[in-house]
């Protein structure tokens, strides 16, 4: 490797993107690094002592010792941190639930699925919406149908998102009765209709972002030579548009995707509280109200690990399919 | 002092925007004098009730006027708002300019601390530690220092960047005119205007936030009254009295759209000049 | 020898952008086939411009607000960047085929073929046969050759060429200009040249039109112009070459 220095002012797509590659992943690995650091210490910011919260009024002074140990608060603060790791690292856990005894990474993964299926739904949703939006209005540009769109972003910038699912649920299950108000029901199918209106939920406060910047895209796309050039070589507008703009389009989107995927996962913990599903986001708003720390370092040490990861990965995705990346011959 | 109002009379989205807020404070201000209820009066036997002249938007579950609650959840929610936003501005803005201007390894501290914090969810960070310094005003503060300053920080970094790369800098800094003296004097003025843009779409996320904090019973506690806890308050009546629920977020969507007009407008301000 | 009827014929032709500032200001001109017409000035003269009129398609928020444009053939254009030019997730010999089966009416195994023999009588390599390339992965002048192939697969009866080699290495340059006229002299297409450098302009064409801000200050035979400039704006871009070519050593490309 050349002077690092160098090669991290290096724009990407150039001759040394296999040195992007190696420096993508070595920040990536620090962001995580700090993260872990960053989650061991979310017990230690709260004023006050972790062992007497968690015991209340249970709080005599053998108990408090005895909690001390548990928590391992006893040990100096870089044994504590060790301790931490070693269990991190050996069972990808945060330690036991003070509440319920068990692993936490247990009670995680007892817990994802439903959360993860409300993620993915969401996802394919707010992207599939974000593209027909932002094509309609980019091939419209400055016609009508491009300005509503356009003040779409505005209207909802300011819609709270547990808003929104509550205005959903009044229509669609009370006024409407097409969706069940709240839970998960049995089976594949039921378990799919249930997720609806939360995933619409969350899809919503993901859509404006997307089809601003979606629009942008296209449009930058739509005015560059080579579209010109097609338009002029007398190619049917519909192939430019679909075969064409979509694809020089689609790789930024993919970035844009990456960088919301840590506001996807926020708002998904927010809806599962208004439609009562019990996801990873009702655990921690039980593990809250009952101070269970290991949970809560474990859930916010997942959902981190899952945006960088997944950021990571969909750099590595765009600049693979990039050819300006693959070099000249 | 004219040339500056005809400026603003001529960017749609600015004078809208101005005149929608300043509705709205207006109705925060005089409120005393505009409605007769106070906002923690009950009257048990005049519950749930639909609007009516008596009650423009109706009453709560304990008898209170929603308006009036409204307004004056309007007071708390905006004032924390733009208190809430004044440090990590100020924060945001400062690392900014240290990171673009000087680079190397300040840049790279400031960088992966931001990267780091922005990897939590933005929700997740927000309920924890408001939930972890106590919930009520405090915790929100304590939250936005800690996680606000980001994105200032990172629009700022970037303007600062291009500014540093500028061949006029290079030469000033040969004069040997001291880096301070070029980041106050120049590179502020410069990076102000835009940054105060983005403040105005910022203010959205964090009055949602404190509205959604509000709904989780993790923001501001009770008695004092604000759109979240309204908004959850309602939620059991939304059967019967939906307006309950509705109505406080109609207010976050206007001010909402309020503040992404005077954005839009101070935006389109600062680009014809 | 020149045909009378001319088939492109522009006349008055204004262009505004949406503030109404004038672009393009009461342009007149006309091509006779076969004819090369060189449009020279500088940056923001309006050259460009114009050459997106004759295609018909003018960028967003300019537009055209007086005059006419009348032509029997269709034509085609050459830009700039040639790496813009072309889609930049398309490899080159799928996109030329694309505009082949599009534009010729044949199959796709055909217009795979017929890509292929453009690409050859390009000077494209070999290699290209039984590899398809990315734009990023060709040269600069490899990618020029290639929006060439793209504007002749169209058959064009004007090729318009807007500033084709001026993003290219000079030595570059001059092997585009020579495939330029070499073709133009197999295929008979009129051309019409867009170039601030007037040396090129001289060389490749028999007639020029000097612009300045979106007028015509000049125009005439290539010869009489550099002999007798009649505005000083032209004079001021002669003088500015240095050294003139030889007359009698440039190609007859006309006549």
């Amino acid at each position: 490797m050349t002077n690092l220095k160098q090669v991290l002012n290096q724009p990407r797509g150039s001759k040394d993107s296999y040195n992007w590659l190696v420096i993508s992943l070595i920040k990536a690995l620090a962001v995580i690094c700090c993260v872990m650091i960053a989650v061991f210490f979310i017990i230690r910011i709260v004023p006050g002592d972790p062992a007497k919260m968690i015991l209340g009024e249970y709080s005599t002074p053998e108990a408090l010792k005895s909690m001390h140990h548990t928590l391992g608060l006893d040990l100096p603060l870089w044994e504590q941190f060790m301790r931490f790791l070693k269990t991190l690292f050996t069972q990808g856990d945060t330690g036991n639930s003070i509440v319920m005894g068990t692993s936490t990474r247990e009670l995680i993964m007892q817990r994802a699925p439903v959360t993860l299926l409300l993620i993915v739904m969401a996802c394919v949703l707010a992207i599939f919406v974000s593209l027909l939006l932002a094509t309609v209005a980019a091939t419209h540009k400055d016609k009508l149908l491009d300005h509503l769109i356009r003040i779409f972003p505005t209207i909802t910038l300011g819609m709270p998102i547990f808003w929104v699912g509550l205005l959903l649920i009044l229509l669609f299950s009370v006024r409407l009765g097409w969706f069940p108000v709240g839970g998960v029901s049995e089976g594949w199918i039921g378990t799919l209709h249930s997720l609806a209106l939360p995933a619409i939920t969350v899809a919503f406060s993901q859509i404006p972002t997307l089809v601003r910047s979606l629009r942008a895209q296209m449009l930058e796309v739509l005015e560059s030579d080579f579209v010109v050039t097609l338009k002029g070589a007398g190619i049917p507008s519909r192939v430019i548009l679909f075969k064409h703009v979509l694809r020089n389009s689609a790789l930024p989107t993919l970035m844009l995707m990456g960088v919301n995927i840590s506001y996807l996962i926020g708002g998904t913990l927010v809806v599962e509280q208004v439609f009562g599903i019990k996801g990873i986001g009702s655990l921690l708003f039980t593990s809250i109200s009952k101070r269970d720390f290991p949970v809560i370092q474990g859930i916010a040490l997942y959902c981190a690990l899952a945006v960088v990861i997944i950021s990571l990965l969909i750099e590595i995705i765009s600049w693979w399919l990039d050819p300006r990346t693959k070099g000249k011959q | 002092m004219t040339s500056g109002l005809k400026r603003i009379w001529n960017t749609p989205s600015l004078l809208v925007g101005l005149i929608m807020f300043a509705a709205l404070i207006l109705l925060t201000v005089f409120i005393p004098y505009i409605s007769p209820y106070d906002p923690s009066e009950q009257n048990l036997s005049a519950f749930l009730q639909p609007p009516s002249a008596e009650h423009w938007l109706g009453t709560d579950q304990l008898g209170r006027d929603l308006f009036t609650r409204l307004i004056y959840a309007a007071r708390t929610d905006l004032k924390i708002m733009v208190l809430a936003e004044i440090i990590p501005f100020c924060i945001g803005v400062f690392l900014g300019m240290l990171a673009g201007y000087y680079g190397k390894w300040i840049d790279t501290v400031i960088t992966l601390l931001s990267d780091t914090l922005i990897a939590f969810p933005f929700y997740l960070i927000v309920i924890i530690v408001a939930f972890a310094s106590g919930a009520g005003e405090r915790g929100i503060y304590i939250t936005f220092i800690l996680v606000g300053w980001i994105v200032f920080a990172r629009v700022v970094r970037g303007l600062s960047a291009s500014f540093r790369n500028q061949e006029w800098v290079a030469s000033a800094q040969t004069l040997g005119l001291p880096g301070v003296k070029i980041i106050l004097r120049h590179l502020l003025p410069n990076v102000l205007p835009q940054a105060v843009v983005v403040l105005m779409t910022d203010m959205i996320g964090l009055l949602v936030a404190i509205v959604t904090l509000g709904y989780l019973g993790i923001g501001i506690t009770p008695p004092t009254p604000d759109w979240g806890t309204m908004i959850s308050d309602g939620q059991p009546f939304i059967t019967t009295a939906w307006w309950l629920s509705a109505v406080p977020g109609f207010a976050v969507v206007y001010t909402g759209i309020a503040l992404s007009l005077l954005g839009d407008g101070l935006a389109d301000i600062w680009r014809k000049k | 020898m020149m045909s009378i009827q001319p088939i492109l014929e522009i006349n008055a032709l204004s262009l505004a952008a949406k503030s109404k500032e004038r672009l393009v200001n009461n342009v007149s001109f006309s091509l006779s086939k076969g004819e090369s017409l060189g449009l020279v000035g500088e940056s923001g003269s309006g050259k460009s411009l114009t050459l997106r009129a004759i295609l018909g398609l003018l960028p967003n928020g300019v537009e055209q607000t007086g005059g006419t444009i009348k032509s029997d053939v269709s034509s085609a254009m050459v830009f700039q960047d040639p790496r813009g030019a072309l889609d930049p997730l398309c490899m080159v010999v799928n996109q030329l085929a694309e505009v082949v089966y599009y534009r010729q009416k044949v199959s796709r195994k055909a217009s795979r073929m017929i890509a292929l023999e453009l690409l050859e009588r390009l000077g494209l390599p070999d290699s290209l046969k039984k590899k398809d390339r990315y734009p990023s992965q060709l040269s600069g002048g490899q990618c020029q050759r290639v929006v060439i192939a793209l504007a002749l697969a169209c058959k064009p009866g004007i090729l318009l060429c807007d500033e084709p080699t001026t993003a290219l290495d000079v030595t570059v340059q001059r092997q585009i200009i020579e495939t330029i006229t070499n073709l133009q002299q197999e295929l008979g297409f009129a051309m019409v040249f867009v170039t601030h450098n007037l040396a090129i302009a001289a060389n490749l064409c028999s007639r020029l039109c000097v612009m300045k801000q979106g007028q015509i200050v000049e125009h005439g035979a290539t010869l009489d112009i550099l002999q007798n400039p009649s505005d000083p704006y032209t004079q001021m871009l002669i003088d500015s070459v240095l050294p003139l070519p030889e007359l009698e050593g440039s190609r007859d490309s006309w006549n």
